[in-house]
């Protein structure tokens, strides 16, 4: 199928061109350390109360930091006007969109697989035994951050004050996501943990809900 | 350059429209380039060239009317959607310059794709700086590997914005044969540009853009001297 | 004009024989009192906030497919609409709450779903200003607005669970409490009324918005000579 395979090459176009510099990954996991390390400062780090509140700081610092990591995702598609070029040469305006929010999660999924260690040294909370259905965790929650991120960077560079408006456009929509990881990653990071299928299950509908609505008006965010 | 495999195909306006927050960009603009034709666009900046080739481009939809492409060789298929030069290079300055040629290449469905890139380095003489990132190329280099990856598909069909700006002499002049072996091949070639010079010798006809409307076409008795001239002493 | 001064006053009618029967018809309420009767007002204009965003969320989906000004027109008075209805909801609660539990914000699932809708629509007309062009606001306006709003059942679903998992105390009682017969009606005409009140105000700022478009174009027009 040409949407696949059009989306295929751009991926390897945003991985190449990302793992030529790294300069995404490595700001974006510097940021999220320190988020991490502030928000220690804020709270009593190391007590039963900073525990609790771990998870919902973790999903937090991944919040704050996928909001700069999307500011270049189509941003740096105006710098030669490669957008024109791209959606002179793809079938699909839908491949575009496809192949930047599979490369922005897994961006933002390994920025957080490289924190998880500091996280876990800080508050001071075993990971190992949950390690798989964590990753799922972060896997389906970066997901649809990704998935509205990329959609709201589409609007966001074709306005004014674009590095403060992209935040404010994608963060009250991923209220959901940052409501349901924490609550999912406190349960299993809990003392006595258990897996809440049901809210790794939302994430799944929120991820597909979007997709959905990126899938039917993806191209209209790209007009000129 | 190597021949078109393909049919040469036309090009015509019919009533476009571009209208920008009630202002018209572009007021029922209407004519026929046939194939193979090379026709000049001129007037003055802001008279509507760059947004007409965008539409041609089919980058930007027109408010109203119609863009086709008549010929035998319509409807068009990949090899039918134009080849477009405009300012920006369109190319990545991360990748180098066969990346990119072998990214639009395959994107496109290029038959061949490494082959057709390397073909494209050789024609426009950037052989040598193949995995040198765009980046550290000069004004003139980016214009050669923003020609390559518009020609990548064969187009049939060639729109130019200005070409020439940012090059020096050298560089016009192998603008100027490149455009005329790509005409004699067949293509057909819709470029804008300012003055006479060696690449508006290579046009057979021009359109003159005012304010969005036609205001002159030497199809019909302006003739060609003038209209490149316009505003000129 | 004639219509409009109609609805003008059949709405402002409505509104205000609604606050008359909110506070002399309603029977009292055992337990709160006198200020439980916010509730009408309250529960009124959220619904009538609602239905505004969902006019809008409809304007926001004609625009983006028949691209007709007036849709984009539209789009913004009735989420300005729904977004001041929203801003009643968010403090009634709150007046409502002190009394009731002593403190001013208990975390409410419904009030704080509320406030991230209020959130969203703030961000859509904040968009707006920021982009000058206005097919292109509008186009990417409308498209922020569609996401948005097929974000809010998703921000309720979540906000009720989290509640569920932390529960707090609930604004004005939960979906047990019962209404006695009298107050059931008086309720639907306060929905009745602020939703009347709530068509009125989207005319009166879709013609202001309508008269701001086209006095913009003649400007640019006359600029560009």
């Amino acid at each position: 199928m040409s949407l696949l395979y059009n989306t295929a090459i751009l991926l390897g176009k945003e991985l190449r061109t990302e793992f030529r510099s790294r300069e995404l990954l490595t700001t974006t996991a510097v940021f999220i350390l320190i988020v991490l390390v502030l928000f220690s400062f804020a709270i009593n780090p190391g007590t039963e109360e900073a525990r609790e509140f771990a998870p919902g700081l973790l999903w937090l610092a991944i919040l704050f930091a996928s909001s700069l990591m999307f500011q270049s995702c189509f941003l740096r598609e105006q710098t030669n006007d490669t957008l024109s070029s791209l959606r002179l040469a793809v079938s699909d305006p839908f491949a575009i969109f496809l192949a930047k929010l599979i490369a922005n999660t897994l961006f933002l999924l390994l920025t957080e697989l490289l924190m998880l260690p500091f996280f876990a040294i800080f508050y001071n909370i075993p990971l190992w035994s949950k390690l798989p259905v964590l990753i799922l965790v972060l896997f389906v929650g970066s997901l649809g951050i990704s998935i509205a991120g990329t959609a709201i960077s589409a609007i966001s560079a074709q306005a004014r004050m674009r590095e403060l408006l992209l935040p404010l456009l994608l963060l009250p929509l991923l209220t959901p996501v940052l409501v349901v990881s924490s609550l999912v990653t406190a349960s299993l990071l809990d003392r006595e943990p258990f897996v809440q299928w049901k809210g790794i299950g939302f994430l799944a509908v929120f991820d597909l809900i979007f997709l959905t609505a990126l899938w039917l008006f993806g191209e209209y965010l790209l007009e000129e | 350059m190597t021949a078109l495999r393909i049919p040469p195909t036309g090009l015509r306006f019919e009533n476009i429209d571009k209208r920008y927050g009630g202002l018209f960009a572009l007021r029922r603009v209407s004519f026929e380039i046939a194939p193979g034709e090379c026709v000049v666009l001129a007037g003055r900046n802001g008279s509507g060239k760059t947004t007409l080739l965008r539409i041609a481009a089919q980058i930007v939809k027109p408010t109203a009317g119609e863009l086709s492409f008549p010929g035998p060789g319509s409807p068009p298929a990949a090899s039918g959607r134009p080849g477009y030069v405009a300012h920006a290079t369109m190319v990545y300055d991360e990748l180098t310059a066969e990346e990119n040629l072998l990214l639009f290449a395959k994107l496109q469905d290029v038959e061949n794709p490494a082959a057709r890139a390397e073909e494209l380095l050789r024609e426009v003489g950037l052989m040598e700086r193949r995995d040198s990132l765009v980046r550290t190329f000069s004004r003139g280099m980016r214009q050669r590997i923003a020609i390559a990856r518009a020609l990548i598909h064969r187009p049939s069909v060639l729109l130019f914005d200005e070409p020439a700006t940012g090059l020096d002499p050298p560089g016009i002049t192998w603008l100027a044969n490149s455009l005329r072996e790509l005409n004699r091949a067949g293509c057909t070639v819709l470029m804008s540009l300012h003055g006479e010079s060696e690449m508006s010798a290579l046009a057979t006809r021009a359109v003159q853009l005012d304010a969005g409307s036609v205001v002159a076409d030497t199809k019909f008795g302006a003739s060609l001297h003038s209209i490149l001239t316009f505003g000129c002493a | 004009m004639g219509k409009r001064i109609i609805l003008g006053a059949v709405a402002i009618l409505l509104v205000i024989a609604a606050a008359y029967a909110s506070f002399y018809v309603a029977p009292e309420e055992r337990t709160m009192g006198v200020l439980q009767r916010i509730f009408y007002f309250h529960v009124g204009s959220a619904w009538a906030g609602m239905d505004a965003f969902l006019l809008c969320f409809i304007a926001n989906l004609l625009y983006v497919w028949k691209r007709g000004q007036k849709y984009d027109w539209l789009g913004v008075s009735a989420a300005e609409v729904g977004l001041v209805l929203t801003t009643v909801v968010l403090i009634t609660g709150p007046i409502w709450a002190k009394p009731a539990w002593g403190i001013y914000w208990t975390w409410d699932a419904r009030l704080t779903s509320t406030f991230v809708l209020w959130l969203l629509y703030v961000s859509y007309l904040l968009l707006r200003t920021l982009i000058e062009e206005p097919e292109r606001r509008a186009l990417l306006s409308a498209l922020f607005g569609i996401f948005a709003f097929i974000d809010v059942p998703l921000v309720f679903f979540s906000i009720r669970w989290w509640r569920t998992q932390h529960p707090a105390p609930v604004i004005m009682g939960g979906p047990g409490s019962g209404l006695d017969p009298t107050m059931k009606k008086v309720f639907l005409f306060n929905v009745l009324a602020m939703h009347m009140f709530a068509a009125f105000l989207i005319v009166e700022r879709y013609m202001l918005e309508k008269m701001r478009s086209e006095v913009d174009i003649l400007k640019r027009e006359a600029e560009a000579q």
